[in-house]
């Protein structure tokens, strides 16, 4: 599903560039795909540039250069209310001087629809998102819950290609905004529709995407299928933003098939995948995620010592906080496992990890 | 609030001393009114009580007063006068008003702050001074001692009022909403009518309420604009004081008195209600 040249795909960037002042470039040469049908979520800090590029989609920001094409077309000088887009907002935006019925019913009405077709939709997208009894409602008699799922029902209710959604959960406690999550998912596999997802929680890209683009300092740091994201991260940014993440820092000694040999900054000499590290002589930085290191020697290995600072129980796993080779922060996952070796602070112990789950990237 | 047991003298003479303050403040604004209204149905032509009125004596009161404003053409004329001029003055105000104070709360319009001054001077500006100045330029492109003057020198009054009040009830506006309304397909005059009118209406309504009383108690400018084509309620009172001395004049009083209170509660009401409606602000 996902789009290879300009031609297939439904939502492009091309060489866009956003600034608001014009001097300091926000978004910095974005080249985008999206292929239809795709659900693609842009994820990065605040301040990265996704929200940006989410409002220059929707024509509420207009792009300092480049072209934003939608089904083939240029959009650039087409206003918001010409676009045909759906969103979804972050604070929801539904009418609070509208019931429900009527705030699904707004878009319909703007394109000169019928009383009975209108009805009928509003209903089928009130349906869809469980709230059927609750047409007659005011926005403000609902909980936050509630009003997300009308926001997404209204996004939905005009049958549109493509919807977008700013941070639709952020507002939402954890339990809700996971049940979400797959209720959004849901909606996409069913309606084929496209969905541009912004957001800061990783986890929520992780789960809901086809796609991800990770947005830093206005530039997309890696554009990849959620596990590519997590388990071969191409740069040290995206590395640290995805999931948990041990870093050493070293210098590059050679690269030979693919395998840097790296000189840590103590004098430690290990063995990494070359992945973006540049030559010999070059800084990088060591990324190594938690679960793959383990405890003990073993043949084959990359094997090191470490000193146990601080132990968390976790129930099914612990969670051992480790001094390795200059950094303090290092972090290993102790599986709780019948025969595991049972670590104490302050101990000293060897780990390992395979070569090629310790990837060099850029410093 | 009582006062709590703990209270220090100082704070027990302060709590006491409060409430004569308020109490002077609303008798020193609110007597004057209230006199009016039992003079206005005295028998004689006098501007004091008649010891039959202090006896309760019902040949000391009467109605001829209101006979007389009713009946009378000067003060008929008036009526209509003002009744022409207020409501189109209003009309103005709240059209410009509301426009400029949606206008002047977007972040990138230039000068915002000096506009909305000029846009508020002529509420702070000695009326006497905008009353002259108007004089002058109106005279010279033609406006001076035409209805059309009049409305408009009146909608200048007015429009400040809207403008702080429709400014004020657009600080808790949600510009998100404007957005999803072009989002769903709605133009700018759609989304201003659909979206934001409804939601802002309460503003609209009280800065409406303003501007209609300026016009409507106004004197000093009308003097200066008007002619005697249009001679207003205000200032058929005013020459009344100076140059007949009829308790008419107490008669006129208690009736805008009694207007301005039935106006004042139907728009309280109607900006109750349309609040409630608005729901403030999701989530």
């Amino acid at each position: 599903m996902t789009a290879t040249s300009h031609d297939d795909a439904f939502v492009v960037f091309d060489r866009v560039q956003k600034s608001y002042d014009g001097e300091i470039l926000v978004v910095k040469d974005l080249n985008l795909q999206i292929a239809k049908g795709e659900f693609l979520t842009m994820l990065g800090p605040s301040g990265s540039g996704k929200t940006t590029c989410l409002m220059m989609l929707a024509g509420f920001e207009t792009a300092t250069s480049g072209d934003i094409l939608l089904g083939g077309n240029p959009i650039n000088n087409i206003p918001p209310h010409k676009r045909g887009i759906g969103m979804v907002f972050q604070n929801y935006a539904l009418f609070p001087h509208m019931t429900v019925g009527e705030n699904l019913a707004f878009p319909l009405e703007v394109r000169k629809m019928g009383k009975s077709e209108r009805e009928a939709k509003v209903k089928r997208a009130l349906d869809m998102v469980q709230m059927g009894e609750f047409a007659g409602r005011r926005p403000a008699q609902l909980s936050g819950g509630q009003q997300q799922r009308i926001a997404l029902a209204r996004a939905l209710v005009f049958d549109a290609e493509l919807v977008l959604m700013d941070e639709p959960l952020g507002a939402l406690d954890k339990q809700l905004r996971e049940h979400m999550q797959f209720e959004i998912k849901h909606i996409h596999e069913n309606l084929g529709i496209t969905v541009v997802y912004v957001t800061h929680d990783q986890s929520e890209a992780l789960t809901m995407s086809d796609r991800i683009a990770v947005f830093n300092d206005g530039v997309i740091q890696q554009l990849a299928p959620p596990e590519d994201l997590y388990e071969r991260p191409e740069n040290s940014f995206c590395a640290q933003f995805i999931g948990e993440n041990n870093t050493l820092m070293g210098t590059v000694e050679s690269v030979t098939d693919g395998v840097a040999a790296i000189t840590l900054d103590d004098g430690a000499k290990v063995r990494g995948l070359a992945v973006n590290c540049g030559g010999p002589g070059s800084r990088t930085t060591m990324s190594l995620r938690p679960e793959r290191v383990y405890v003990g020697g073993e043949e084959g290995l990359v094997t090191t010592e470490a000193e146990v600072k601080e132990l968390i129980y976790l129930g099914d796993h612990i969670r051992c906080r480790m001094h390795v080779h200059g950094n303090d922060e290092f972090v290993v996952k102790v599986p709780n496992a019948a025969g595991h070796k049972h670590l104490q602070v302050g101990e000293k112990t060897l780990i390992s990890w395979e070569t090629a789950d310790c990837r060099a990237l850029d410093a | 609030m009582a006062l709590p047991i703990y209270a220090s003298p100082l704070q027990r003479a302060w709590y006491y001393g409060f409430r004569t303050i308020c109490t002077l403040i609303f008798l020193f604004l609110i007597v004057p009114i209230l006199v009016i209204l039992p003079l206005s149905f005295n028998a004689e032509d006098f501007f004091t009580f008649t010891p039959e009125m202090l006896r309760f004596d019902p040949e000391g009161y009467s109605l001829k007063h209101y006979r007389d404003f009713f009946s009378n053409s000067d003060w008929q004329n008036a009526v209509v006068n003002s009744l022409r001029i207020a409501p189109m003055a209003t009309f103005l105000s709240v059209s410009f008003g509301t426009l400029a104070a949606i206008g002047l709360s977007q972040p990138h319009v230039p000068f915002r702050r000096a506009i909305m001054a000029i846009l508020i001077s002529p509420m702070i500006v000695p009326l006497i001074i905008s009353a002259a100045g108007m004089y002058f330029f109106y005279s010279r492109i033609g406006l001076q001692g035409t209805y059309w003057g009049v409305v408009m020198a009146h909608a200048a009054l007015g429009i400040p009022f809207v403008i702080i009040t429709v400014t004020a009830t657009l600080v808790g506006f949600d510009n998100s909403l404007t957005r999803a309304a072009a989002n769903m397909g709605a133009g700018p005059v759609r989304t201003f009518f659909r979206i934001q009118m409804p939601l802002i209406l309460p503003g609209v309504i009280s800065g409406g309420l303003f501007a209609f009383i300026t016009s409507f108690d106004e004197v000093v400018v009308v003097l200066f604009v008007g002619s005697a084509g249009q001679k207003t309620l205000p200032w058929q009172m005013f020459t009344g004081l100076r140059e007949q001395i009829s308790p008419t004049i107490l008669a006129v009083a208690t009736i805008l008195i009694a207007i301005s209170i039935a106006l004042l509660t139907v728009v309280e009401l109607l900006r109750r209600r349309s609040e409630r409606l608005r729901g403030m602000s999701p989530g």
